[in-house]
């Protein structure tokens, strides 16, 4: 089993954590006409908002409840109350997501008291869904926060089936589709069209494919998202024939919406390299009774193939990789797969995956870490986000942006990671990476002395 | 070239296919024919000569198809990577000024890239259409003071292994002996043991390999006056009439050099090759044997015993995972006997070995190296070879670039031996090398993937439940 090594050292050199509120916004952005709004002070707010404005290229939603000196200390829940009541006014949303940060908890924010006083003083918002999650930044990280934010929105939004004669298979062709933080809007979408090729039609919780995939609209502006999974849908998830889940941070909601709605789950730890796609194409032939369409099987052996080609430069290769579990542990399973080994795997904090990374040792740590150790386990590559880069700049690695944030590049947001096609596609890059840095298996020039080379003692000299 | 020339150097008496069965320089079977021209021989020969310039005369398809694909390596100039052909038109062979573009392009080469010398490599349509490239070379020299050597060479005129002899023929009688050695550096006047000169003909310095090898070569002081031609520098060339011994490495394909230098300086000759432990082991010793100086053999034998002890610690953690593994190599020539020992040192068994290009004393020493029911393979069809790696139940396939995607198609590991390759396996360092890229492939987790089939076509009931319904 794996070994994790847990923080050891004060200072955390290099972050490779972003916050749970911010992955918990983060969810809350995959629901349409919603807006998150940080139960916090107003800089938590400004700094998720420029960290995903960087990242995705686009206008982010985001509200603050902004908690200043006298609230801080005094009590801050009417902050919510005004909050609410001045979001609703302004823009009508859907769903308020109502993260906590670590100064609101630290204060003992008592968020469900304030969304109950707003309830009982402005009962003409009832159709207004506010969703209070508890995400202080002294707790998890990203991916727990995202989570946190998902299992509430089922918690809060998903109707018991007796009381609400919700019955798994009702609507014989949708299934629910839960996915994790490591997944981008590319991803779901490529994940989205995979499912809708057996005749289904899929409800990702949340559907950051239709609302951050980057596309124009007709109105130039928009307080709100604009896309997303319907928060109405929210109620009829106990009518879909299954429920596909993909990434172990998310089965602890799958758990819950099982409970709830009896609807079959299925779990995937990712879509990535052959073993898990195939679960996944059989799971989608089961549910749905249909024949496999032809092109999977064109592209499973495109990739199998691909797997043979790359298989000699990615051999032995030794990646170090950070980010959150999730997102770790598919690239360590991928990537193991091909023959190469992690000899590194760094993850900011608990979740679920660690253990099952395939890695001699998973530290819970930061990017000085990840570049410690890759220097003393003479890494070859590295994957991880922008902040990443740096690092494997000092260690004169190649690296693969992965996780969040991706600020030196563009499009990031959108490259897809998943199925049979973009595996195939990682492989080639990796590969190539690898191809135009492989230089630490050339055989150093050796300069004779005695050679008939004048050269040489031009160099001397 | 005349046919009187060609049939001059198909005759080879240092080569036992004068004698005994051809298979190594039988006629290409039209339709069934695998491997280079002589024109593909003699441009691999030389090209690794890394300070010429290199001109290809003919049409596109000979430079267009093979400039800049190889792995040999330089420690010093790059001109060799620069592709140049005099790219012929149809206007050129249509109105005959082919010699005149010929003329143009050996002083563009001169005047843009300054080299030591122009090697011109002549292909099918000049040759065909008559293009004297020897009065062209003459004329260009005269002119430019600069050497040029016309290495007459058309496709036609027969194979690689031929195109490999033209190139070291034109070595042998335009460049070889214009230049006495350099004297020796100040500091070997000092060393307690005198400095013997060798050459190394047939060495190609593939991925840097060489450089394994000549750091040894340099503590028993032994100066390499040229290998020709992996690395090599065209006054190095010009000097190799002065060595005392010329080691013929891995390949049968220049041992016209060697016999020419034999009969004209009297140089003696030993073939080896630096794959594998026992091998480089015996090169070395081949040295000091035929250089015959006692206080070389001692410290060759300090120097092997040193080196062994070292490597095969080094070593072991691998071998335990090789040893037993099945081997089918199938490549040319002199490699075919080569190779075995560097697996047999391994602890691998080498279950059949290719042997179209062997000359029957490569394939005695196969005989002496695997027992005498050795299967070995003559033809040479991709069917043919998956045949046999089921028969012989071989893990892995040893060959050449060309095979390997037959290999991967077939789902079978596989190792590439030939010049394309990208990594070093020469000399008691390459081993390490080696068992790291045979592991690599044996113990690579792909295979059992790539067989894996659909589990959607599979007859039967889905294994795959949800959790739920497994719970």
């Amino acid at each position: 089993m794996t070994e994790i090594i847990k923080r050891n050292k004060a200072l955390s050199v290099s972050p490779l954590k972003a916050s749970a509120p911010v992955g918990a916004s983060l969810a809350f952005l995959g629901i349409n006409n919603a807006i998150p709004m940080m139960h916090g002070s107003q800089g938590c707010t400004a700094f998720g908002k420029v960290f995903f404005v960087r990242h995705f290229r686009e206008p982010i939603p985001l509200q603050t409840t902004a908690m200043d000196q006298v609230s801080s200390v005094m009590g801050a829940d009417d902050n919510i109350v005004e909050g609410l009541k001045n979001l609703c006014e302004k823009s009508r949303p859907a769903l308020i997501g109502l993260p906590s940060t670590g100064l609101a908890e630290t204060q003992g924010a008592d968020m469900k008291g304030a969304v109950k006083k707003f309830r009982d003083q402005y009962p003409e918002y009832n159709a207004v869904k506010v969703i209070p999650v508890n995400t202080p930044d002294f707790t998890g990280c990203l991916e727990t926060g995202f989570a946190a934010a998902v299992y509430a929105m089922i918690d809060q939004l998903v109707p018991e089936a007796d009381a609400a004669k919700t019955k798994p298979g009702n609507r014989r062709r949708q299934v629910n589709l839960i996915v994790s933080a490591m997944l981008t809007p590319g991803d779901v979408e490529t994940i989205k069209e995979i499912i809708e090729d057996f005749g289904l039609r899929p409800v990702a919780i949340p559907d950051l494919s239709d609302s951050l995939d980057g596309h124009l609209t007709e109105d130039s502006f928009s307080p709100l998202t604009i896309g997303g999974m319907p928060v109405n849908e929210f109620e009829t998830l106990g009518d879909s024939i299954a429920t596909l889940t993909i990434g172990p941070s998310m089965y602890k909601s799958a758990e819950l919406l099982h409970k709830r709605t009896a609807v079959p789950d299925y779990r995937f730890d990712h879509l990535m390299g052959l073993e898990n796609m195939d679960r996944f194409i059989q799971a989608l032939h089961d549910i749905s009774g249909q024949q496999v369409p032809e092109t999977y099987d064109r592209q499973r052996s495109q990739l199998q193939d691909a797997m043979l080609d790359t298989h000699f430069m990615l051999g032995q290769v030794r990646f170090a990789m950070a980010g959150d579990a999730d997102l770790v542990k598919a690239y360590s399973d991928f990537v193991v797969g091909m023959g190469s080994e992690v000899v590194v795997a760094v993850v900011p904090s608990k979740g679920e995956a660690m253990k099952a990374i395939p890695a001699q040792d998973v530290k819970i740590g930061d990017l000085e870490d990840l570049e410690q150790l890759a220097a003393e386990r003479q890494a070859n590559i590295v994957i991880g986000s922008s902040h990443a880069v740096a690092s494997a700049q000092r260690l004169g690695v190649p690296i693969i942006r992965a996780g969040f944030p991706q600020y030196d590049l563009i499009g990031g947001y959108q490259r897809c990671w998943v199925g049979y096609r973009s595996s195939r596609q990682t492989l080639f890059e990796m590969a190539n990476i690898l191809l135009s840095n492989n230089h630490h298996h050339e055989v150093k020039p050796y300069l004779s002395p005695l050679a008939q080379k004048p050269e040489y003692r031009l160099e001397v000299a | 070239m005349k046919a009187k020339d060609i049939a001059e150097l198909l005759d080879e008496p240092a080569c036992t296919h004068n004698k005994k069965s051809k298979s190594g320089c039988a006629k290409p079977k039209p339709g069934a024919s695998a491997g280079g021209c002589a024109f593909d021989g003699a441009q691999i020969a030389l090209l690794p000569i890394v300070d010429v310039a290199h001109i290809v005369h003919g049409p596109i398809a000979c430079a267009g198809s093979s400039w800049d694909n190889r792995g040999t390596r330089s420690s010093g100039p790059t001109l060799y990577r620069i592709g140049m052909t005099t790219d012929l038109t149809e206007q050129d062979i249509v109105m005959g000024r082919g010699e005149k573009r010929l003329f143009h392009s050996i002083k563009q080469a001169i005047e843009d890239y300054n080299p030591p010398a122009v090697f011109i490599y002549n292909t099918c349509v000049p040759a065909l259409v008559g293009d004297d490239i020897g009065a062209v070379c003459k004329a260009a020299e005269e002119k430019w003071g600069v050497p040029v050597v016309p290495v007459d060479a058309a496709g036609f005129y027969g194979t690689k292994n031929l195109g490999n002899r033209i190139a070291g023929e034109s070595m042998v009688k335009y460049v070889i002996g214009s230049r006495e050695p350099d004297p020796l550096p100040e500091h070997t006047k000092k060393l307690p043991y005198k400095i013997h000169d060798v050459n190394l003909v047939g060495e190609y310095n593939i991925a840097g390999e060489f450089w394994h090898v000549l750091p040894l070569l340099d503590e028993l002081g032994i100066r390499v006056l040229c290998t020709l031609s992996g690395d090599a520098r065209f006054r190095e060339v010009q000097t190799m009439h002065r060595a005392e011994v010329n080691m013929m490495v891995c390949s049968k394909a220049m041992i016209n050099v060697a016999r020419k230098l034999n009969e004209s300086y009297g140089t003696p000759w030993f073939e080896g090759s630096f794959y594998g432990i026992t091998d480089t082991s015996k090169a070395l010793r081949d040295f000091a044997r035929v250089i015959n100086d006692p206080d070389l053999t001692q410290r060759t034998e300090a120097l092997i015993e040193r080196e062994e002890a070292r490597i095969r610690q080094e070593l072991i953690p691998w071998k335990e995972r090789l040893a037993g593994k099945r081997v089918l190599l199938y490549t040319g020539g002199v490699k075919s006997w080569s190779v075995i020992s560097a697996m047999q040192d391994l602890g691998m068994v080498v279950v059949a070995t290719g042997t179209s290009k062997s000359t029957e004393e490569d394939k005695e020493r196969i005989r002496q190296l695997m027992g005498e029911d050795t299967k070995m393979i003559e033809g040479g069809s991709p069917k043919e070879l998956l045949d046999i790696v089921k028969e012989y139940r071989a893990d892995i396939l040893i060959a050449g670039g060309r095979s390997m995607y037959t290999a991967i198609k077939a789902r079978l590991p596989f190792l590439d031996i030939n010049q394309e390759r990208e990594f070093g396996y020469a000399g008691y360092q390459g081993m390490l090398e080696l068992v790291r890229q045979l592991a690599l492939t044996l113990e690579s987790p792909v295979w059992e993937q790539a067989k894996r089939g659909s589990p959607w076509r599979s007859t039967g009931k889905s294994q795959l439940a949800s959790v739920a319904a497994a719970g």
